[in-house]
C-alpha cells in the first residue's frame, strides 16, 4: 500500500494491479509485518498516549512507575518474610522480592493490559482500519519502558546490596547475556497469551473475569514470593511447567545468585513461542470482524 | 477512467439477538460443518434485510446481499439509502472495519473512511498531541502531520488552544480539530459518513467547501448523507440501497428522485367510507390526498407544486359549502389557513361558497413551488357551511415531506431556518456617490 500513488492516474487500470483486496476468509499465518512496519509512527504515538495519559493531572506522575514495585516488595517482605518467615535463599529479603515482582509485573501488566485490547479499542476499530496488532504491541513496548524505570530502582538497591557486601552473587558473565533474552522472553509470552485472550473476549466476556483473577492467582504457582528450591520436588514439575517460573528464576539467578534454569528456560521459549503463533492466528481471524460481535 | 474501487457480490451477515450460551452452540455447530467441508449452516436460513417484519423465524439477517459497483477514479459516488438500507454496513466493509461474509472488494491507492472526526482523541492529551495521534489512526506518516500542521492548526482555529487538554474543549472545537485533520489527508480514496451533518451551520459550510476542492481534485470520493440537497449539489453518480441490495446506481438526480418517490413513511392520502367519515347531517370528507404533477406522494421536492385534493359529500341540497386547510409545521402550529372563499382565492372557484347539489365535490388547492421549505408538515381539512360553521373536520389527516433539490442551494448550502422558502423578488441598485 506504499506505493499506492502509483497505481493512480489516466495510465488506466489493466497494467496496475490491485493495491487491496479484501476477502472474506483471512489468511491464517498473515503476519503483514510490512504494514506494521507502515503504522509506526503511529505505534510510537500509542506508547507515547499510553505512558503520558496515565500520569496526566497527578502530582507525583512518572514517580508513580516506581511507587508501586517499591511498595509491593515492602508488603511482601514483611508479610512473606517478617510474618510468614518465607525463605528467601539467603538473599536480603527486599532484593529478593524486588527481583521477582518486576519481571512478574511486566508479564502480569502486559497480558492484562493487551486482553483489553479489542475492548476497550472499539470505539476507534469501529471506524477506522489500521493493523490492530498496533495496539498489543504498543502495550508490549510501553510496559517495557515502565520496566525499564523499574529496573532502575531495582539496579539502585541491588548495587546498594552490593556495595554493602551482602549476600549478593551476581553472575557478571550472564547478565549483559541473559537480560535482553528474559526480557524478550517475558514481552513475547505477554503478547502472546495477552493477543490469545484478547481475541477470545470479543465474543465470550467470560475471559474477562478469568483473566483478572487468573493473573493474581498465576503469580503464586510462579516463584515470585517463594524460591524454586522451596517447592517440594512432587510439585516441582507443576510450577517448572508455567512458562514464568523460569525466566523469573533466571533473573533472580543471574543477579542475586543461585542456578539458571536452563532445560525450563528452553521449555519456556517453546511454550512461549507456540501461544504467540497460535495467538497471531486467532487474533488475525477475530480482528476482522470482531466488530460484529463486541 | 480507470476503475479504483471494485465491489463483487459482497454480502454480509449479522447475528440478531445477544450472544450468549445459544452463539456457542451455533459456533460449534459452524466449526463442524466447516471441519467436514461443509457450508455455514446460518448462512441459507438468513433474511434480507427488512427491519419491519419483526421477528423472523431466523436469528441471521443479511445487512448486505450481493452488492456490485464499481467506481472510477475522480468520481463522486454518493450512497443513498432509508435508516437499515445497510448504508453504514457497506461504508464499514469498504473502510475495512468488518469484513464481509461473502464477495470481494479490490482498491487501488489509500482508502481514508471518516467514519467520524476525530476518532481516537485522547481527552488528557494536548489538541496538538492529538493531531498527531488522530493523524496517524487515519493512515498518515508523522512527517506528512509536521509538514501540514500550521495548515491544520489554521483551519480549524484552535491555535490558541494547542496546548490544552482536548478535554477541556468545547465539544464545538473538538469537532473542528477533527475534521481539520481529516481534511488534510492526503488519500486518493476518501469514505465519508454523515460528518457534514455535526457542527454549526458555518462549520457546516466550510466542511462543504473542503468536499468541492477535493472532488475538484480528481480524488475519489464515496458519500453518504440523508440530506438530498448536498448529495445533488455534490454528486454526479449516486447508488440507491433498499434492504441491504443496490436497487439503482445512475445519476444522483435519478437515484434521489427514485428515492423520494418511494417513501411512505408520511401518508400522503386518507380515505374514510361512509360510516367513518368525519361529518354531519349536511356534509361529509371523503378522502383527502396530496400528489405532484398527477402522482400521489407523501415526499416532495422544493420545485415543484403540491396539490391538496379534497373530495367531499354534500348530503343536503342548497347547502353553501367551502372546504379549507390549515397547513400546520411538525409540532401542529398553524402557518397557513386558506379556504376557497371568493375574496379568499386566487382567481374563481366555481364551488366555493355557493349553493352544492347534493352528491360528491371534489376541491384541489395548489401550494406553489418555491415556497415551503424543506420541512416536515401535516395538513387538516375542514368542510364549512356558510362560511361559519365547521360541518366535517380531519385534524392532520395526511402529513408529509418536502426534500430539498439543490436547486436553490447554488450558493449557500447551509441550514435554511424558516418554516416557508419562497422565492422573492428582489431588486438592489448601486447608489450615486453622496446620496
Amino acid at each position: 500500500m506504499r506505493d499506492s500513488t502509483e497505481a493512480h492516474g489516466p495510465r488506466g487500470s489493466e497494467e496496475h494491479p490491485w493495491d487491496l483486496v479484501v476477502e472474506p476468509e483471512a489468511r491464517l499465518f498473515d503476519l503483514r509485518l510490512r504494514e506494521l512496519w507502515h503504522y509506526r509512527d503511529l505505534l510510537w504515538l500509542f506508547v507515547r498516549r499510553d505512558l503520558v495519559a496515565v500520569y496526566k493531572q497527578t502530582v507525583l506522575g512518572p514517580l508513580w512507575f516506581l511507587l508501586q514495585p517499591l511498595l509491593t516488595t515492602i508488603v511482601f517482605t514483611v508479610i512473606f518474610a517478617g510474618v510468614a518467615r518465607l525463605p528467601t535463599n539467603d538473599a536480603p529479603p527486599m532484593l529478593f522480592y524486588l527481583a521477582g515482582a518486576v519481571p512478574w509485573n511486566y508479564f502480569a501488566a502486559c497480558l492484562q493490559r493487551i486482553s483489553n485490547t479489542f475492548i476497550q479499542n472499539a470505539g476507534i476499530f469501529g471506524k477506522v482500519y489500521f493493523p490492530r496488532m498496533v495496539v498489543p504491541v504498543s502495550v508490549v513496548l510501553s510496559t517495557l519502558i515502565q520496566f525499564l524505570i523499574q529496573m532502575l530502582l531495582f539496579a539502585c538497591i541491588w548495587a546498594w546490596y552490593l556495595l554493602a557486601g551482602k549476600q549478593v552473587h551476581p553472575q557478571w558473565l550472564l547478565i549483559p547475556l541473559l537480560t535482553p533474552v528474559l526480557l524478550l522472553l517475558m514481552g513475547a509470552l505477554g503478547l502472546g497469551s495477552g493477543i490469545l485472550v484478547s481475541a477470545l473476549t470479543t465474543k465470550y466476556r467470560d475471559f474477562t473475569f478469568l483473566v483478572s483473577f487468573g493473573v493474581q492467582l498465576l503469580m503464586y504457582a510462579t516463584p515470585v514470593i517463594y524460591p524454586l528450591s522451596m517447592v517440594s520436588p512432587r510439585w516441582k514439575w507443576l510450577v517448572e511447567l508455567n512458562p514464568m517460573t523460569a525466566p523469573v528464576e533466571a533473573f533472580r539467578a543471574i543477579y542475586l545468585g543461585g542456578t539458571v534454569p536452563w532445560t525450563a528456560l528452553g521449555m519456556s521459549v517453546v511454550v512461549t513461542l507456540l501461544l504467540l503463533l497460535i495467538g497471531t492466528v486467532i487474533f488475525n481471524r477475530v480482528e476482522r470482524t470482531f466488530m460484529d460481535t463486541v | 477512467m480507470s476503475v479504483v474501487i471494485s465491489v463483487e457480490n459482497i454480502g454480509k451477515l449479522y447475528r440478531l439477538g445477544e450472544t450468549g450460551t445459544g452463539s456457542l452452540v451455533h459456533d460449534v455447530n459452524r466449526w463442524w460443518h466447516r471441519l467436514r467441508g461443509r457450508e455455514d449452516p446460518y448462512r441459507k436460513v438468513g433474511i434480507t434485510n427488512d427491519r419491519t417484519r419483526a421477528a423472523v423465524a431466523s436469528d441471521y439477517v443479511w445487512a448486505l446481499r450481493d452488492v456490485s459497483f464499481e467506481v472510477n477514479h475522480g468520481e463522486v459516488l454518493g450512497i443513498i439509502g432509508r435508516n437499515g438500507a445497510g448504508k453504514s454496513t457497506l461504508l464499514k466493509l469498504l473502510s475495512r472495519v468488518t469484513a464481509p461474509t461473502t464477495g470481494r472488494i479490490r482498491a487501488r491507492g489509500r482508502i481514508a473512511s471518516l467514519l467520524e472526526v476525530g476518532t481516537g482523541f485522547h481527552p488528557e492529551l494536548t489538541g496538538r498531541e492529538n493531531i498527531f495521534l488522530n493523524g496517524a489512526i487515519l493512515g498518515m506518516r508523522r512527517a506528512e502531520i509536521a509538514s501540514k500542521l500550521d495548515e491544520i492548526v489554521a483551519f480549524s482555529g484552535c491555535a490558541a488552544y494547542l496546548d490544552t487538554p482536548v478535554k477541556r474543549y468545547s465539544s464545538g472545537m473538538v469537532v473542528r480539530l477533527g475534521f481539520s485533520v481529516a481534511a488534510y489527508l492526503e488519500a486518493e480514496i476518501l469514505i465519508v459518513d454523515e460528518v457534514l451533518a455535526v457542527g454549526d451551520s458555518e462549520f457546516q459550510k466550510r466542511c462543504l467547501g473542503k468536499m468541492h476542492d477535493v472532488a475538484r481534485d480528481g480524488r475519489t470520493v464515496l458519500l453518504v448523507s440523508h440530506n438530498m440537497g448536498v448529495m445533488a449539489n455534490l454528486c454526479r453518480h449516486a447508488l440507491l440501497l433498499e434492504q441491504g441490495t443496490v436497487s439503482l446506481q445512475a445519476e444522483a438526480r435519478d437515484v434521489i428522485g427514485k428515492y423520494l418517490a418511494g417513501g411512505n413513511r408520511q401518508s400522503g392520502e386518507s380515505a374514510w367510507d361512509e360510516q367513518a367519515a368525519p361529518g354531519s347531517a349536511v356534509a361529509r370528507l371523503c378522502r383527502v390526498r396530496l400528489s405532484s404533477d398527477g402522482q400521489s406522494a407523501s415526499d416532495f421536492v422544493l420545485s415543484r407544486p403540491i396539490d391538496v385534493e379534497v373530495e367531499y359529500e354534500n348530503l343536503r341540497d342548497g347547502a353553501e359549502l367551502a372546504v379549507s386547510i390549515h397547513l400546520l409545521d411538525r409540532i401542529g402550529n398553524c402557518i397557513l389557513a386558506t379556504a376557497n372563499l371568493p375574496s379568499a382565492v386566487l382567481g374563481t372557484d366555481e364551488w366555493g361558497h355557493r349553493p352544492h347539489p347534493t352528491g360528491r365535490f371534489r376541491s384541489v388547492c395548489r401550494i406553489p413551488a418555491h415556497f415551503l421549505n424543506s420541512e416536515e408538515y401535516s395538513l387538516s381539512a375542514f368542510v364549512v357551511s356558510g362560511a361559519t360553521s365547521i360541518e366535517a373536520e380531519a385534524d392532520h389527516c395526511v402529513s408529509f415531506r418536502v426534500h430539498d433539490d439543490g436547486e436553490m442551494r447554488r450558493e449557500y448550502s447551509g441550514q435554511w431556518i424558516g418554516m416557508i422558502r419562497p422565492r422573492l423578488e428582489w431588486n438592489s441598485r448601486r447608489m450615486a456617490p453622496g446620496q
